[in-house]
């Protein structure tokens, strides 16, 4: 009786074991990275800025109110993609978008947000992806929410959607500035 | 001396793969360039998961690469390296995973699984060694229970 078990035993360990792996397994690898950057400071920057061509800006400049630094290259298919989400989040007026573009052509750049319209407050142009590294970045797109102190309390790896947005961005702006015309919800 | 030729010949042909990935200039000193090659092999290119930073043709691994090549130059330990890439993009960049308490079970496992198949290897050995030596069935009649 008890010999006959064990190889069942053994099955059922398997089985376990496999089972775990299968629900545990994430549908989309990307996400399960978590970012080491996440309750850390913004990494400190300089670079050109792309529109207002001669000026730096300078990391520094994050600190003081809410930002929320974009990577993104016009080279990149799901940018544009998210390209929409984007300018619905600057309509908003919740938080101001700091675009990094990313080892990208300054004039492809220029005429893509010329015609798809321009969410950002500032686009800084990180030519040969220097600073994207100290971001941690591994693929456009990538979002980071930048506290006042500094501090990066979420990210978005690929495109943003208004649910991620929504559901794991703007709690952490809380309640703080509501929504003009949302006043009482 | 044929064989001798043999090898530098497959010596090149390797050294020619390599450099079509990499475009990285080559370090001065020869013992930087052996921990060059080291490091990038030891990396994740984030970007195609499976692939080494040495074998991994795109954009980010070229930078990372570079930026390898850089911090060695600048007079980094490969630990600093190390510690580095990971302080920036997780511990999912090293393809030899850290010995901690996370990921001990990961460490543990081919040896607990090791000793388990021995322990059941050596049970149904010991309960063949058991059975007679002699055998009823008349020769050439079908195995059946």
């Amino acid at each position: 009786m008890k010999r006959s078990l064990w190889p069942l035993g053994a099955f059922a360990l398997v089985v376990v074991v496999l089972a775990f792996g299968i629900f545990n397994a994430p549908r989309n690898g990307s996400k399960i990275i978590v970012s080491p950057l996440l309750g850390k400071s913004a990494p400190a920057f300089t670079l050109p800025k792309l529109i207002d061509v001669g000026q730096q800006y300078e990391g520094r400049s994050l600190r003081g109110g809410w930002h929320l630094v974009n990577v993104w290259g016009t080279w990149c298919v799901e940018c544009r993609a998210e390209h929409e989400t984007l300018l619905q989040i600057k309509q908003q007026g919740r938080v101001p978008i700091v675009g990094i573009d990313w080892k990208d052509e300054d004039t492809a750049a220029v005429s893509w947000l010329a015609q798809l319209g321009n969410p950002y407050e500032t686009v800084v142009a990180d030519r040969d992806g220097r600073v994207a590294i100290d971001w941690g970045v591994y693929g456009a797109p990538e979002s980071f929410l930048v506290s006042p102190q500094g501090i990066v309390v979420e990210k978005q790896t690929g495109p943003m959607t208004m649910d991620d947005w929504r559901s794991r961005f703007l709690p952490h702006l809380g309640a703080l500035a509501p929504l003009a015309g949302k006043g009482g919800a | 001396m044929k064989l001798r030729l043999l090898l530098i010949i497959a010596a090149l042909l390797c050294t020619t793969q390599a450099m079509a990935i990499d475009n990285t200039p080559p370090l001065s000193d020869p013992v930087m360039q052996q921990r060059y090659l080291g490091l990038i092999n030891e990396f994740r290119c984030m970007q195609c998961q499976n692939e080494t930073l040495a074998d991994s043709n795109v954009g980010l691994a070229a930078d990372l690469r570079l930026e390898i090549h850089e911090l060695i130059l600048a007079g980094k330990s490969d630990e600093q390296i190390r510690d580095y890439l990971v302080a920036r993009y997780g511990e999912f960049i090293l393809f030899k995973p850290l010995l901690n308490a996370r990921t001990l079970w990961l460490w543990a496992a081919p040896g607990v699984l090791l000793i388990l198949g021995l322990g059941v290897a050596v049970r149904i050995l010991r309960q063949r060694a058991r059975l007679p030596i002699t055998d009823d069935d008349p020769p050439g009649a079908s195995p059946q229970a």
